[in-house]
């Protein structure tokens, strides 16, 4: 065994140790399994959420797509700071709702606003179908590394199968607390790795970060701006917004600010966590480093972009330390990523259609589905090759999906209905699976459009096929059942 | 906007996106990054100080209205 591999052994150790000892002294009931009892300060709730945002999307991700793309990875700076500023006005009415109401997760806020069990698991199906593209990003970037740490000696397939087990093993004996804890120790390393690697490896080869990025643009013009179709600046300003919108609407992301202890906790990470954004930019760094250090890599492999040139540049184990933070990146996501859909499945799904069933049942359940979920996750990891970064942006087309409901009920008076909710969902989902299945973008579906509206990422089309549904739908149903509405029809 | 700091907040989107929009372009480097890059980090740092901006200015109505 490589002295690389030996850290990474190491720092899962360590992971599963933590995650053992924060449980202790706490009964794992779901409230406590999922949301930690509601008591989490502000530094937790950071951590948390930032747990979210560092993950190996930006680890790999952020690095393999300004390696492989250029300007468009640009996105991944921008589209974080203005999430933020929307969280700002959201979540504390979110936070203040779920703790009136003793909601534990996200579908129980749809089905509770809108007075709707359907809307409820409907909402779970959704979030449920997004968490899967988000997991087998986090197990992609565990193989990326496995193997890369391995030096080559670990393939592909029984890399992830191992990054899997560990995430499994972790989920099982931690739950959320032992996850705010990790979430310490990961974010001190991956923010230390980072700055380091950002700031070295430009001048290591080039002598300054401006000289590098200088050597880039003079090898291939016009890869530090956004081209002029494809991934042009109406496909930036369509990601940025269409990320920035689904940001928070990850059924993980809502559980872990109901964690919060109180609501001015959001206010002020609002402020702080821009800031701790630019991380990705160090990474990005990397990344460009890498297009003209270690060239060659296509597709997928652009996933280990950041990994290549660390094994190019120092000993193995440098590369293990790297790798070792890798990891922990990996494992506070993808366990929130698995608790979640676990939970999603058991409490969401499955309870609200078989009412009998018991608590400990449901917790027993969402405990079997771990590793189930988990088989599914590394199966398309195994067989994908995808860019994380295309990854994600999947999971967010469908996650966005749920923002117009969302916002909509925090209205006082909302004019929007549950079908308006339910057909607004169903509509712009249906877009995103029609739209990724059959390999349309608008460009391709009309070719006859601006150049403008044929490089708008599919999320925010479906986005906007959900907004007129819900509209339409609204309408309708409000004035079938007669409420207060009709005056704004009579106007309209 | 006194009356409703929350206005602000519309500030940073038309910021950070309008630099890319109006000029696409690798120079004039800003902060040592190409244009656009180093455009949304100056944006970063301007949301951040505009959202504790907003924050300072809402609590402090909630404070004069109690």
């Amino acid at each position: 065994m490589s002295i690389a591999l030996l850290l990474l052994a190491l720092a899962a150790l360590v992971a599963l140790g933590l995650g053992v000892s924060a449980r202790s002294g706490h009964e794992m009931g779901l409230q406590q399994w999922t949301v930690a009892g509601r008591g989490l300060g502000t530094l937790f709730v950071f951590l948390l959420l930032a747990g979210e945002i560092y993950t190996t999307f930006t680890f790999l991700g952020a690095a393999g797509y300004a390696y492989g793309f250029g300007a468009p990875c640009y996105y991944i700076v921008a589209y974080g700071t203005l999430a933020y500023v929307i969280s700002y006005f959201i979540l504390p009415p979110v936070w203040t709702y779920a703790r009136e109401h003793n909601l534990v997760s996200q579908p129980d806020f749809f089905a509770h606003k809108y007075k709707s069990k359907p809307l409820g698991i409907f909402v779970a199906l959704v979030g449920i179908v997004a968490l899967i593209p988000y997991l087998v990003l986090q197990f992609v970037g565990l193989g990326v590394i496995v193997e890369a740490a391995s030096y080559g000696s670990i393939h592909k397939t029984a890399s992830v199968l191992i990054g899997a087990a560990v995430v499994v093993l972790y989920v099982i004996t931690s739950g959320v607390r032992g996850t705010a804890w990790t979430a310490v120790v990961k974010d001190v390393m991956i923010l230390s790795v980072a700055a380091f690697l950002g700031f070295y490896l430009p001048i290591h080869y080039y002598g300054s970060i401006t000289h590098m990025f200088e050597a880039v643009d003079k090898a291939r013009p016009g890869f530090l701006a956004f081209a002029a179709s494809g991934q042009s600046v109406s496909w930036f300003v369509s990601t940025v917004l269409l990320t920035a919108l689904g940001f928070f609407m990850w059924p993980q992301a809502m559980g872990a600010c109901y964690t919060a202890r109180n609501a001015d906790v959001f206010r002020k990470n609002a402020i702080v966590l821009p800031l701790y954004q630019l991380v990705m930019l160090f990474i990005i760094f990397v990344g460009f480093t890498a297009f003209l250090q270690v060239p060659g890599l296509k597709g997928g492999a652009t996933n280990s972009a950041l990994l290549k040139i660390v094994v190019a540049s120092f000993p193995p184990a440098v590369v293990g330390i790297v790798g070792a933070a890798g990891v922990l990146t990996a494992l506070v996501p993808g366990s929130l990523i698995i608790m979640s859909a676990a939970t999603l499945c058991a409490r969401n799904v499955v309870a609200p259609l078989w009412p009998q069933i018991s608590d400990e049942t449901t917790v027993l359940l969402a405990k079997i589905l771990v590793p189930v979920i988990a088989l599914i996750g590394a199966g398309f990891a195994i067989a994908g090759n995808s860019t994380i970064v295309a990854l994600l942006l999947m999971g967010y087309s469908f996650v966005t999906q749920l923002f117009p409901a969302l916002v909509s009920s925090l209205l006082p008076n909302s004019p929007v209905t549950k079908w308006g909710a339910f057909a607004g969902i169903a509509a712009g989902v249906a877009t995103v699976v029609y739209l990724s299945l059959a390999h349309q973008t608008m460009g391709t579906l009309f070719p006859a459009l601006p150049e403008m509206v044929r490089d708008l990422n599919v999320g925010i089309v479906a986005l906007i096929v959900n907004l007129i549904a819900l509209g339409i739908v609204s309408a309708l149903t409000a004035r079938r059942s007669g409420v207060a509405l009709r005056d704004e029809h009579g106007q309209a | 906007m006194m009356k409703h700091p929350g206005l602000l907040a519309v500030i940073p989107f038309i910021g950070m996106l309008i630099g890319p929009i109006v000029h696409n372009s690798v120079t004039p480097y800003i902060l040592g990054m190409p244009f656009s890059l180093g455009w949304i980090v100056l944006w970063v740092f301007l949301t951040s100080a505009i959202m504790a901006l907003i924050h300072h200015l809402q609590s402090r109505k909630e404070g004069a209205g109690r």
